[in-house]
């Protein structure tokens, strides 16, 4: 590309190649200036706070300073393993994601098979456009509007179950119903857009399969079972282990919305606890733990899905 | 098309099982359509109907006692125009800015004659599965003087490493390391490569991040709620929760009893003005987005590209 202007020739291959990589970086300045902006805030707003995660291991002061405060060891972290507490968040986080992930996985499957087999090609893209809509509710939004619905007098929930003869129901103050409400509003909100991608995926499929098997007397649910089924498979699966990754992350900035006082038992979550406790109660380093407990076990499950997952079926994240 | 031969083949072999699906199909569609719209529909005719039907469930297909009562009420709350103006700034700027870090970051990274990519590459994705946590965060925007300005609330969502990756998948996929070879040989500089080349062709990518940023920054609520406090400041988003979530335990019947008179005024007044409030920060959204979906559609897909 440029004459090679330097003032002694390398020597050995490796010389050479590291002279080559320092060329291709000076000609490259370009692009890692562009790189700087998003590097500068990944590390500031990501790495840097990862050097504070030391205080989940301190009794952390504010005027100490984080490398000022003195070490206590696990203490934090046993503190919560034995506080009353414990088994109820984790109960709460792991149940709500799991019956999320139980509920939210399939649905979106079954709504791009079910788009896809829709004859007539105006009502496809008009359901289409319909099932993503709620994708751009907010979260604040949707909480308001699970609340007036399910409000026991005016919410339109108990209007209807009211035909029925079923007495109003106060749900948003029913700690039994608390997951219900979250996992399938939840559906509701992200089922038209989570199957964008299946759909894109069924495009995908060759016609000429379905073709054959018309001719072969297949059906379309046998043509769905054979055919449709196998051809996704891989992007079930790499979606099934980034849901699985995210399993202790549940949306906590719903869930915290829709707590209150009566239903607190059944819709406090790890990450909503480490608010409250962190920046309501300012206990930092318990509540920087707690949060670290949190990420490590994200982080485990999402390597042993991904593991399990490449074992099975050979596709994986990584 | 295959496709529509394919249709026409359908209909000649069709057998009794795929009538039934069919027919299956078509109800379960209706049944959708159903569960998707009621709900938006309900909170459109509940907004102009008389809160006291609203009140007593009254409501179910179509409003009743139709007035503006309740708009009336939400465009005189000076919450309303304080959030949406600073959310239109918020917005605005920030998906400017981010829009221009995340492409640059991506281009950037979708180059593979860029040494250290893959380092770069570990260190974004790293931050998806890991991160410091809240307090830590907490404790980084406190350091650097962030909390309570407006800038912290732009700058936070910068750099979203999942847009990044669907950046550089895009680069990665549309634009031929040959193109790049071509041209450089012919004495085009990386500069000028970039914007003479790349960017007239990456209008696509620059709407879906684009759009992606702006749906971002008009939802997010955590950010400002933990780092604001003039109210001057907070964003569409924080009013509302207010105006939607903080009277939520009049809802329940047991504590209206209560404080009998004020809470039962509260709480008529409350109704009506949550279904404006729903309507009135919702609705541009809704209408938009249909015009803007394949931008959306197209996110995803490329998203969806292992690269």
């Amino acid at each position: 590309m440029q004459k090679a202007q330097a003032p002694s020739l390398p020597q050995t291959d490796r010389q050479r190649r590291r002279h080559l990589v320092w060329k291709q970086m000076k000609a490259n300045y370009f692009l890692y200036l562009f790189l700087l902006p998003a590097t500068l805030h990944i590390l500031v707003f990501s790495y840097w706070p990862m050097y504070g995660i030391q205080i989940a291991f301190k009794d952390f002061f504010a005027f100490k300073g984080i490398e000022g405060s003195p070490w206590v060891g696990l203490k934090h972290f046993v503190k919560f393993f034995e506080s009353p507490r414990f088994l109820t968040l984790l109960g709460n986080t792991l149940s709500i994601s799991l019956y999320s992930l139980i509920a939210g996985f399939p649905i979106p499957i079954m709504l791009a098979l079910l788009l896809n087999y829709t004859p007539k090609q105006g009502l496809k893209r008009f359901t289409q456009t319909v099932s993503y809509a709620p994708h751009f509710i907010s979260i604040v939004v949707m909480a308001g509007m699970i609340n007036v619905f399910l409000s026991p007098r005016s919410g339109f929930v108990n209007t209807i179950l009211g035909f029925f003869g079923v007495d109003p129901i106060f749900f948003m103050g029913n700690p039994a119903a608390f997951k219900h409400i979250y996992v399938w509003s939840g559906v509701w909100q992200g089922m038209g857009w989570s199957s964008i991608i299946y759909l894109a995926a069924l495009s995908g499929v060759s016609p000429e399969l379905h073709e054959a098997a018309i001719i072969d007397g297949a059906n379309k649910l046998q043509r769905i079972w054979h055919i449709d089924i196998p051809t996704i498979m891989p992007t079930m699966v790499i979606l099934l282990v980034m849901n699985f990754g995210s399993v202790m992350n549940v949306g906590y900035e719903k869930a915290f919305l829709l707590q209150n006082s009566l239903n607190i038992n059944a819709s406090e979550i790890i990450s909503t606890y480490t608010y409250k406790i962190g920046l309501q109660q300012a206990q930092y380093s318990y509540s920087t733990a707690i949060g670290l407990f949190n990420n490590v076990i994200n982080l485990v499950l999402l390597i042993s899905v991904n593991k399990v997952a490449k074992a099975l079926s050979g596709s994986s994240l990584w | 098309m295959a496709e529509a031969m394919m249709k026409r083949n359908t209909k000649i072999h069709e057998t009794k099982v795929d009538r039934v699906f069919n027919v299956v199909v078509y109800v379960l569609i209706a049944l959708l359509l159903l569960l998707f719209i009621y709900p938006i529909w309900f909170v459109l005719m509940a907004s102009f109907s008389d809160p006291q039907y609203v009140n007593a469930g009254a409501l179910l297909i179509y409003p009743r006692g139709f007035t503006t009562m309740g708009y009336k009420m939400v465009f005189s709350d000076d919450r309303i125009w304080t959030g949406y103006l600073n959310t239109i700034f918020y917005a605005g700027v920030g998906t400017v800015l981010a829009t221009m870090v995340q492409v640059m970051a991506g281009y950037a990274l979708s180059r593979k004659d860029l040494p250290g990519r893959s380092i770069f590459m570990l260190l974004f994705v790293f931050t998806m599965y890991f991160s410091g946590g809240l307090i830590p965060f907490y404790l980084v925007v406190k350091e650097l003087n962030l909390v309570n300005t407006r800038f912290l609330m732009i700058v936070t969502g910068l750099a979203s490493v999942y847009n990044i990756i669907i950046v550089r998948s895009f680069f990665a996929s549309s634009m031929p390391v040959e193109l790049y070879e071509a041209a450089s040989i012919d004495g085009c500089t990386n500069q000028r490569y970039f914007f003479s080349i790349v960017l007239p062709l990456s209008k696509a990518i620059i709407a879906v991040i684009a759009l992606y940023c702006l749906v971002a920054q008009w939802n997010s609520y955590f950010n400002a709620m933990i780092f604001l406090s003039d109210r001057s400041k907070y964003p569409l988003q924080l009013f509302l929760r207010e105006i939607l979530l903080a009277a939520q335990t009049y809802s329940d019947p047991s504590a209206v009893q209560g404080d009998a008179v004020a809470a039962a005024q509260m709480e008529i007044m409350g109704e009506v003005i949550k279904y404006g409030v729903i309507v009135v920060s919702t609705l541009p959204v809704i209408i938009i987005y249909p015009f803007l979906q394949k931008y959306f559609v197209q996110g995803v897909m490329i998203g969806s590209i292992k690269g």
